[in-house]
């Protein structure tokens, strides 16, 4: 390696911990905050390091129930959301990668625009219609929500998958005795999976993190998933900073393992997606 | 799509404040909302907004993306540490962002003091600061995917056309001007049209960072639509309806104009 080369690596090395740094600095503030004591927040002058750690922060949320009631429901409805839109975009995908019929693009294309309508644009009509339908402060509002968001973005990148699987694949199941649903199951999904878990992952994030929606429709206490939760430790009567940091990095930490599962595939999933 | 269709309803359409439907009243509320005194303010914060986050976004993200498909030791960290306010979600990023920006007890006045770069600084509570602020936070939010449609942009690129540009004897700032940038053109087009969708929809960091401040002052599109609805005295979702169509109306408005730019461009080279 010549010297130069040496030179450029180290640069490009020192400017890429710069960039993570700056990137994660503000969640290390959070995650040291956590670990204060209340008193400790309201130090003049501030200090990043806690003097007195206290990690009991982290109990303290875990038995509260308020945490307990919010953290089951987003996850009842980031799972059953995610299965939901998985299941009904596997085969909208798989049939308009492989058929050509009347209206194809225009479907492709209102899958498109319904990312334009973004959550918070609708939540008014949607109000609106879970309230004529009873289901305000359930679950089920906030299920079926989500499934319907997310579902544009899988079908999207689960197309792309599809249509890149040769079809002679297929073909040759069929002539092995397969049925059509057999090759789709035995040959085309396993071959589908990484693509699939993206879609899954991407789904179960957005729907994790979801909050307009969440703040519209769930006004009982009990109903409120993490995002919305979370915002009552600090409010204009209570602030719990530390309780709500603390609370925050536990609802972070499982999206960044996910994200870390499938940041090999994210890079080739978006170009997947990007290219038409 | 009912609620969309729902949304274009409840425009044309009065609700007593418990949300009682009370009858359609035609073009009224879209009367009302030009007569809104906060519209202009709140047109002209939207425009502010998304104009700032998207142009900062796409440049550093450019940047950014160079620097991570560029190999050396520890990229995979540093892609990692890229990810982490994009897996955050967007309300806790805000609330904690409230807290950095805090006068008394704020990491980001500590450091400013310490470093003796500056005064303390009330960011959210100081009509010229707070827009700077929560700008900067909706660049820091949607740096990391935008980041990553660049980086899945750069990806397709073949090497052979780098080592081609190499035998003519382009320099690296040329290589990227003529060979890079043009390559990278659809990977640019998705990105800044996305990130125009979602900054234009973009609610919690408004809604958060501007909480303490009262009126409609620096509220973009989304956020006033929401205090129209639920919060304000007017509770009026038929207004908030307009407002919600109107929106609509601007984004996609937005993007047709952002694509019809890049085409001309694109018919000029």
């Amino acid at each position: 390696m010549t010297p130069r080369r040496r030179l450029r690596r180290a640069a490009l090395t020192g400017a890429g911990l710069a960039v993570a740094a700056l990137f994660v600095a503000p969640y290390v503030v959070m995650l040291l905050d956590a670990l204060k004591p209340a008193a400790e927040l309201r130090a003049s002058p501030p200090r990043f390091l806690p003097r007195a750690w206290q990690p009991g922060n982290f109990l303290d949320v875990v038995r509260d129930p308020v945490f307990r009631s919010a953290l089951r429901v987003s996850v009842t409805v980031a799972l059953v959301s995610t299965l939901l839109a998985v299941a009904a975009a596997i085969p909208a995908a798989y049939h308009t990668a492989r058929h050509r019929f009347r209206g194809r693009s225009a479907f492709l294309f209102l899958v498109l625009v319904t990312q334009m309508f973004s959550p918070t644009t609708l939540v008014v009509g949607l109000y609106r219609e879970f309230f004529e339908l009873g289901l305000v402060n359930t679950s089920a509002a906030l299920i079926l929500t989500n499934a319907a968001f997310n579902l544009a973005f899988a079908v999207w990148i689960l197309r792309a998958f599809f249509a890149s699987i040769p079809r002679e694949l297929e073909e040759a199941a069929e002539v092995d005795g397969c049925s059509r649903l057999g090759a789709l199951v035995r040959v085309v999904l396993p071959l589908a999976r990484p693509a699939i878990v993206t879609a899954a992952i991407f789904a179960f994030i957005a729907a994790w993190n979801e909050y307009i929606v969440a703040l519209t429709l769930m006004t009982d206490a009990d109903t409120k998933p993490i995002t919305v939760a979370l915002t009552s430790y600090v409010t204009a009567y209570v602030q719990h900073w530390n309780l709500l940091f603390a609370a925050s990095i536990l609802a972070i930490v499982p999206v960044i393992v996910l994200f870390a599962l499938i940041e090999p595939y994210l890079v080739s999933g978006l170009t997947a997606g990007s290219v038409k | 799509m009912y609620p969309a269709v729902e949304l274009l309803r409840a425009s044309v359409s009065r609700y007593s404040i418990t949300g009682l439907y009370q009858g359609a009243v035609g073009g009224l509320n879209y009367r009302r909302l030009v007569e809104q005194d906060a519209l202009p303010t709140v047109v002209a914060n939207t425009l502010m907004w998304v104009i700032a986050v998207v142009g900062v976004t796409v440049v550093i993200s450019l940047v950014l993306a160079q620097l991570l498909d560029a190999s050396f030791p520890g990229r995979r960290v540093v892609r990692w540490a890229v990810i982490v306010p994009w897996a955050a979600s967007l309300i806790i990023t805000a609330k904690l962002f409230v807290w950095v920006y805090d006068y008394y007890f704020g990491a980001l006045n500590h450091v400013l003091t310490a470093l003796r770069l500056a005064e303390p600084v009330d960011w959210l509570g100081n009509d010229a600061t707070v827009m700077g602020s929560m700008i900067a936070v909706g660049v820091f939010v949607s740096l990391p995917f935008t980041t990553y449609v660049l980086l899945a942009g750069l990806a397709t690129i073949p090497g052979d056309v780098y080592e081609a540009a190499r035998l003519d004897g382009a320099s690296a700032w040329q290589t990227y001007r003529s060979v890079t940038l043009p390559l990278l053109g659809p990977a640019l087009l998705v990105a800044t049209v996305l990130n125009l969708i979602y900054v234009f929809n973009s609610f919690p960091i408004v809604w958060t960072l501007n909480d303490r401040n009262p009126g409609f002052g620096h509220d973009t599109m989304v956020t006033y639509m929401y205090k129209v609805a639920f919060k304000s005295a007017l509770r009026d979702v038929g207004l908030a309806a307009a407002v919600g169509v109107l929106n609509l109306v601007l984004v996609l408005l937005a993007v047709v104009v952002y694509l019809r730019t890049v085409r001309w461009q694109d018919a000029q080279a």
